[in-house]
């Protein structure tokens, strides 16, 4: 390439400067992330801004009109129905993060600290049930929760009750049994990867320092542990805040959410701006609450201290 | 747990009681067919510095996590300060250890560190922040003592591991390598200042190390180990200086053996004939294990003296230098005696020109028959 350029000293200047630039470090850098900011861009930003635009726009039976209102949003923060959704889509995602997290945990911990040579299989383990369509998972529990379902036959077996209960399944108590099972693995992952990286010495160095079990795990272990927690609940909770599937199978009209008001607005309803600007409240929404509960698990890990 | 004495004790040999604070009797610690540590026995005194030095796996550490409470002997007893160890845990034993890698907790600043083990014990009336500052006084931190962990040198987290150890004033520290990952000069700077904090405190410290310099720099006491067993345990000088066996006398410096034939042999010497050196009178080691008629005699290459010129002494053997290397303020020089089948290094200081001796060059070498030792193989 040089034997090239010295041949001919016009290219020789533009070469120059190109490799120049290429050997920018900023350039060399935007080269190097172009491709997933691109597919980030092109999947990620457009959609949003689509949904974001639509929601400032008004449905007139078939066509859109594009001027500017703040209607949806009025609608979607002040009519009692997506109040009513978006609360309960909001306990649910909660509740439903707590719980899978609290059940994770301990799991989490069992192999990582006691997993010994078989960690890599029981995390295998735990993937199994994935290997299984999300809905027939759903299904299964319709199956366990329902009328005639596992759940009530054994409790009639044993003479606990004695016709089925309906208060197990088509309620917002349904979709959080289904949403916790589904989500497991989820929150197990993360929990794992973070407790893998607390050093065992530190635990030693507790013990040494006068701390049974107990007390190592609250002061050491746990507190060290909290960005995998924090993250497990962040992949729980906001997804399900999302989820319409579980709702619509196991919720009946107790557990309806958010997602199946949206999903109504842009199916039946045909109302898109509305459906758009119910999406955006809620991804606010998640937003905040996301980083309320960061804040909160930081806090309870300073208070650990 | 009882008050820090406040007195330092003067820096002698004979300066700790004689009162036991670790017995070690017939541990062993099998892990399957292997034996990281056979039959090991042992009396640490009180207020004693005494180091476990030897090589990697030779069961030094172990033994340290033994007393700590970190792993428990197959068979054997240990007890600190009078009292059997057997199904104490970890946290409820009197000693307190330094970790090799510091184990510094890595979410709490340097205060909270070394406040971490009295926390637990709801100290009244400020005592905790006075103990926190006494400790992070003993180890020149002062002021350090919001700094988080992750803004600390090496040095300094060796400090606060030290400071966090200390404020529980254990009757045992147990100290596991904990020098191996600073630089040459903070090494010996600390050192230094570790000896001079075991005497301010008076606590047993327990040291585990591979580093011989190390061990006899700091050690009232050293126990030499290799392949889970205690081959010595004495002074630094006198393991320096009556190494028991090659092995050991290898472990800790330079050494040159000499083949010997015992001529005559009682209860406390030996007079053995050498090709080189001649026939010699030494004292008889206690573990000393006679191999046919034949032993081995060592001396370490600082203790044989380039006589000059015309200069003679009462002891000397004559040789040619073979060898010279160069190492600043000594000389290393490898001389060639007739009889002998293996060199004799010999170390000189430069002040003389021993640097400048060519290679080649006939030479005398003066010895004191004392610093020819017997030794078993």
């Amino acid at each position: 390439m040089t034997a090239a350029a010295e041949g001919s000293p016009p290219l020789r200047m533009t070469r120059a400067r190109r490799n120049a630039l290429l050997q920018s470090e900023p350039v060399q850098g935007f080269a190097l992330i172009s491709p997933t900011f691109l597919y980030a861009l092109i999947l990620l930003v457009l959609p949003i801004l689509v949904v974001i635009a639509h929601s400032f726009w008004t449905q007139h039976y078939l066509t859109i009109d594009r001027t500017f209102t703040l209607e949806n949003y009025r609608v979607a923060l002040t009519e009692p129905i997506y109040r009513d959704l978006l609360w309960r889509s909001l306990y649910i995602s909660l509740t439903v993060s707590l719980f899978t997290v609290i059940l994770a945990y301990p799991i989490a911990y069992f192999i990582s600290f006691h997993g010994g040579r078989h960690k890599s299989l029981w995390l295998f383990l735990i993937t199994i049930p994935f290997w299984t369509s999300y809905l027939l998972r759903v299904m299964s529990w319709k199956v366990i929760l329902g009328y005639n379902g596992v759940l009530n036959s054994g409790l009639m077996g044993l003479g606990i009750i004695d016709e089925p209960s309906t208060a197990l399944l088509y309620n917002s108590t349904a979709v959080i049994i289904t949403l916790t099972h589904a989500w497991a693995a989820f929150a197990i992952l993360p929990i794992f990867v973070s407790l893998e990286k607390v050093d065992r010495t530190l635990v030693e160095a507790a013990t040494d320092l006068g701390d049974g079990p107990l007390r190592s795990f609250l002061r050491v272990t746990l507190p060290l542990s909290a960005p995998g927690v924090i993250s497990a609940a962040l992949i729980v909770m906001i997804p399900t805040v999302g989820d319409y599937v579980t709702p619509k199978l196991v919720g009946g009209k107790d557990g309806v959410m958010i997602a199946n008001a949206i999903q109504a607005q842009f199916g039946k309803a045909a109302n898109w701006p509305l459906g758009a600007a119910l999406s955006v409240t809620t991804m606010l929404i998640v937003t905040l609450m996301a980083g309320a509960t960061v804040l909160i698990i930081r806090a309870l890990q300073r208070l650990a201290r | 747990m009882p008050e820090q004495p406040q007195i330092a004790r003067p820096q002698s040999d004979r300066s700790q009681s004689d009162r036991a604070m670790i017995e070690i009797k017939n541990v062993t610690r099998s892990y399957g067919a292997f034996k990281a540590l056979d039959d090991a026995s042992l009396t640490i005194r009180e207020g004693e510095f005494f180091s476990l030095l030897g090589p990697s796996g030779c069961g030094k550490t172990t033994l340290l996590r033994m007393i700590a409470g970190f792993d428990n002997p197959t068979s054997g007893s240990i007890a600190v300060g009078g009292q059997p160890m057997e199904g104490i845990p970890a946290n409820r034993r009197p000693t307190n250890m330094v970790f090799q890698s510091y184990a510094i907790f890595p979410h709490l600043n340097v205060e909270q560190n070394v406040a971490y083990g009295l926390k637990r014990l709801r100290l009244q009336g400020g005592e905790e922040k006075r103990r926190v500052e006494e400790a992070l006084a003993q180890v020149s931190l002062t002021g350090l003592g919001k700094r988080l962990a992750t803004e600390l040198s090496g040095g300094q987290r060796q400090r606060v591991a030290l400071a966090r150890a200390l404020v529980m004033r254990p009757k045992v520290l147990l100290l596991d390598e904990p020098l191996s990952a600073l630089d040459k000069k903070l090494r010996e700077q600390m050192q230094v200042e570790l000896r001079r904090l075991q005497q301010a405190v008076g606590i047993t410290f327990v040291l585990v190390t591979h580093d011989q310099y190390e061990a006899l720099a700091m050690s009232d006491r050293i126990a030499v180990m290799f392949g889970g067993r205690i081959a010595q345990v004495a002074s630094p000088k006198e393991i320096y200086q009556r190494p028991v066996n090659r092995q050991v006398a290898d472990f800790l410096g330079g050494m040159n053996f000499v083949k010997a034939e015992i001529v005559e042999e009682n209860a406390a010497s030996l007079v053995v004939d050498t090709l080189g050196f001649g026939r010699v009178k030494t004292d008889k080691p206690k573990a000393f294990v006679r191999n046919g008629g034949g032993a081995t005699l060592g001396i370490r290459p600082e203790r044989l003296r380039v006589l000059w010129d015309n200069a003679t002494a009462k002891f000397e053997v004559a040789g040619k230098v073979v060898e010279r290397h160069y190492f600043g303020e000594i000389t290393h020089l490898i001389v060639e005696i007739p009889g002998l089948e293996k060199p004799l290094s010999v170390t000189e200081t430069n002040d003389f020109g021993a640097d400048d001796i060519p290679v080649g060059t006939p030479i005398r070498l003066a010895y004191d028959p004392e610093a020819l030792v017997a030794m078993g193989d």
